[in-house]
């Protein structure tokens, strides 16, 4: 619970004797300029403009931006390994990361149904402040709506996010090219099992965290290493899989992964088995899918490694000719499948 | 169908006078009805189906199938076909095998 | 997992897919009767390692895939109710009915929720007291037990407010019903590993016998697939028709004692349609006269639903091994994993499901349609 500041109330009454969201908060009169001040500014802490207007004005200088939007209604909202919070601030400097870019800002705006509780406000914006320092990132601009209860789901985030893409850097999907290698910079389908351990239905208790992380910092190692990266991608819904598929879709080319490769923790494999999962179609944050050429592998392995993101980087598989717009697994045995791009949500099956 | 995963009990309790157990599957626990299998004890194993365990695994008979996988190939090359035997040995292939693709 | 993780062993596979090399002599075709085997012999490629002359028939064990048509409608019906929780396991989303399937319910509204478990719906239902909670029971003789527990609790803890739309398979009928049809080309059958563990295996020698065909009851990695159809071969080489058991550590000759004395006491048995196939008689389970009040079908007064299945649909052709999925005219047109007509396309143990989302690599490159 993050600490309020109850002195500089303009009437203390409506925020101190309201332990949850009324639908006032989102009127963008007193009740909504207390919930800035005295809520969601504290919990931003360092990374929060000073400033308060309509929009906020960045000085970007020449060059090209990366933009990006994002919207987070994760339920549990907190679940082991990080929160909602954690979430939009990593998956917004995630998804401009994968452009090559270094993140400059990024706007929070809440759809907040009437009813939640303060705390619970409080502690993902604190979620939010505190990962949006470790990663560099400004919080420059937000919003906040209220909708009534029963229509919405508790505390839903978009973010929107911009970044400097450093020049020469050309990083993008059809940039792939049969003999490049993919390399996976850690262990997959953690996020996605967290997150069901703690979701109402499926309980089951297990020491999987998440592994939500800021991945610029190792992209910029990797560009700062002169690795032609052609195509980052961070494989959060749907996986490994739907990513490769997408890929292969954009650039013509087929993938070929081999199972043996994949570094899956036991864990994840366990809670897969159970529940009749496929780790390639697991969610991951903190994860990164970099196709490179194939005479930079060798030193993007080493780049990565030597980070604090991309300790367990493994070379999963190749960019091939064949196949084009699919991507097929060698199985352990020796065989080979075709992976498809998930039709939606992955289902615990019984059969 | 049919999914049914291997655990070992870890713990047992009560609820509704029914009977359940902690199973661990490895890094991951659940909680399963044990009225299936009534006298199991804790530290055997159970293979476990929507959140019940269905039967015992014997641990003894999975080690016993496990060795006699092992020695299957070691036995031909004791008494099987020995022009079969050449052949592998040699890296040629028996008329009418089928290539790995 | 441990007793898991070993029965995948790549050399060890490697050996016993050696010994099938060398036992077969001669084409067979068998049927693996249940989709769970069915999708471990896909994903891990075992049916592009097998010697070209043996054929595996996939057969209709997947209770998503047969269960009819008319019983689908009625979960439809149920789950569009607004007093109603209607909780299924994951696989039975996505099946079609005659119009819509339970996604498509949901996102109209109807509150459908999957679980994991029968008990889980149960616990809904203490939760929810003014809501009727309904679970979709389904499943073969592996999960008839718990369904059977979850509607005991019930109506020991008098929870009123529970009921259970039952649908199960039985597989003996089933093998019956396959051997007796005239274009029938299964030659042996490889048994559903966890119906053994609860049923035991004595129903399964007066099948072996009377159509002369061997049985030998499977488990599912691939080491135990592969044991299964090394037994197999060996049989049908030395012209023996008998039941084996290749899965002992899971499947004593007498199966679950307090599991079958459970099921005797909540079902008995029916007539049951097979999406498919058609009528099998004797060969589903349905609540008995003791827990009428707990049948959903009843309650909700949908006993009466009567439905007639697609014309362009193939899928009992498939289902019977008479066809292979891309031989079906809609195979990759108007049926997909995205629009599925039948059954064996929603399922991902469905042969067509299976065909198309790990095989479509092979047919691209026969120049099949895909």
């Amino acid at each position: 619970m993050p600490e309020l500041d109850f002195d500089g109330w303009v009437c203390p009454l409506p925020l101190r004797d309201s332990p949850s969201i009324v639908m006032g908060h989102g009127g963008g009169g007193a009740l909504s300029g207390e919930l800035v001040e005295h809520l969601f500014l504290p919990a931003y802490g360092e990374a929060a403009a000073a400033e308060l207007g309509d929009s906020a004005v960045l000085e970007v200088g020449a060059g090209r931006l990366a933009f990006s939007t994002d919207s987070f209604v994760v339920k549990p909202m907190f679940f082991p390994g990080g929160s909602i919070g954690d979430l939009a601030v990593n998956g917004t400097v995630n998804d401009l990361a994968m452009s090559g870019a270094a993140p400059l800002a990024m706007s929070t705006a809440f759809i907040l149904e009437e009813g939640t509780p303060m705390a619970d406000l409080g502690r993902v914006a604190e979620a939010l402040g505190t990962a949006a320092v470790a990663a560099g990132v400004r919080l420059v601009t937000g919003d906040t709506k209220v909708v009534d209860r029963g229509h919405g789901d508790q505390i839903y985030v978009n973010t929107a996010g911009i970044g400097v893409i450093p020049d020469g850097v050309d990083i993008g999907p059809t940039r792939a090219r049969p003999g490049d290698v993919v390399i996976i910079n850690g262990e997959i389908g953690v996020h996605g099992v967290a997150v069901m351990s703690a979701r109402e239905g499926l309980e089951f208790s297990t020491m999987v965290q998440s592994d939500t992380a800021p991945l610029h910092g190792l992209v910029a190692a990797l560009l700062d290493a002169g690795v032609g990266a052609h195509v980052l991608r961070d494989p959060t819904r749907g996986g490994v899989a739907a990513s490769l598929n997408e890929i292969a879709r954009a650039a013509s080319v087929g993938f070929e992964l081999v199972e043996r490769q994949l570094p899956i923790p036991e864990p994840v494999t366990d809670a897969c088995g159970l529940l009749g999962l496929d780790p390639l179609y697991v969610a991951n944050e903190g994860k990164l899918i970099a196709v490179v050429a194939a005479e930079d592998a060798e030193r993007a392995l080493e780049v990565m490694r030597n980070h604090e993101h991309g300790k367990q980087s493994a070379v999963i598989g190749t960019c091939v000719a064949e196949h084009p717009g699919m991507l097929v697994a060698k199985t352990g045995l020796g065989g080979t499948r075709v992976v498809d791009l998930p039709l939606g949500e992955q289902l615990p099956r019984i059969c | 169908m049919c999914l049914a995963v291997p655990g070992r009990v870890v713990s047992l309790a009560e609820r509704d006078d029914t009977r359940m157990a902690e199973v661990d599957f490895g890094g991951v626990q659940k909680e399963v009805c044990l009225e299936y299998i009534p006298d199991v004890q804790v530290g055997e194993y159970v293979i476990v189906h929507v959140g019940f365990a269905i039967q015992r695994l014997d641990e003894q008979s999975a080690l016993e199938t496990l060795e006699t996988f092992e020695k299957l190939g070691i036995l031909d090359e004791e008494f099987g076909d020995g022009f079969e035997l050449a052949a592998r040995q040699a890296g040629v292939e028996k008329v009418g095998e089928e290539t790995q693709r | 997992m441990k007793y898991l993780d070993e029965f995948s062993n790549p050399d060890l596979a490697r050996r016993l897919l050696d010994q099938v090399h060398a036992a077969t002599t001669q084409p067979w075709a068998m049927m693996e009767v249940c989709g769970g085997q069915t999708h471990s012999i896909i994903r891990h490629g075992i049916d592009q390692l097998l010697p070209d002359g043996i054929e595996m028939i996939h057969g209709p064990g997947c209770p998503v895939c047969v269960t009819p048509l008319e019983v689908i409608d009625k979960a439809l019906a149920i789950a569009e109710r607004p007093d109603v929780i209607f909780c299924s396991f994951g696989d039975m989303l996505r099946v079609p009915g005659s119009g819509q399937d339970l996604f498509r319910v949901k996102s109209a509204g109807g509150d459908v929720r999957v679980v994991y478990s029968p008990l889980d719906a149960l616990r809904l239902a203490r939760e929810y007291p003014d809501r009727q909670v309904v679970f979709f029971g389904i499943g073969f003789e592996t999960t008839a037990p718990a369904n059977a527990m979850t509607v005991y609790q019930a109506q020991r803890l008098g929870i009123e407010n529970f009921s259970l739309l039952v649908s199960h398979v039985l597989v003996p009928p089933a093998i019956a019903a396959i051997m007796e049809s005239p274009t029938c080309r299964v030659q042996a059958f490889l048994a559903a590993g966890h119906v053994c563990s609860v049923m035991g295996t004595t129903e399964y020698p007066p099948l072996a016998e009377k159509y002369e065909v061997p049985i030998v009851v499977t488990g599912f990695e691939p080491l135990d697939i592969l044991e299964g159809i090394r037994r197999t071969v060996l049989q049908l080489e030395s012209g023996r028709h008998e039941l084996e058991n290749a899965y002992p550590r899971v499947v004593p000759d007498e199966g679950n004692p307090a599991a079958k004395a459970m099921l005797t006491d909540v079902f008995t048995t029916t007539d049951r349609a097979w999406r498919g196939i058609g009528m099998i008689p004797g060969s589903g389970w349905k609540l008995s006269d003791k827990y009428a009040d707990f049948d959903a079908e009843v309650r909700f007064d949908v006993a009466g639903m009567h439905t007639e299945e697609s014309s362009i649909c193939r899928s009992g052709e498939v289902l019977q091994g008479l066809i292979k999925p891309h031989e079906c005219a809609a195979f990759g047109r108007e049926c997909t994993p995205r629009n599925p007509l039948g059954a064996t396309m929603v399922s991902s143990e469905g042969a067509c499901a299976a065909y198309y989302q790990y095989r479509r690599l092979d047919l691209v490159e026969e120049g099949a349609h895909a």
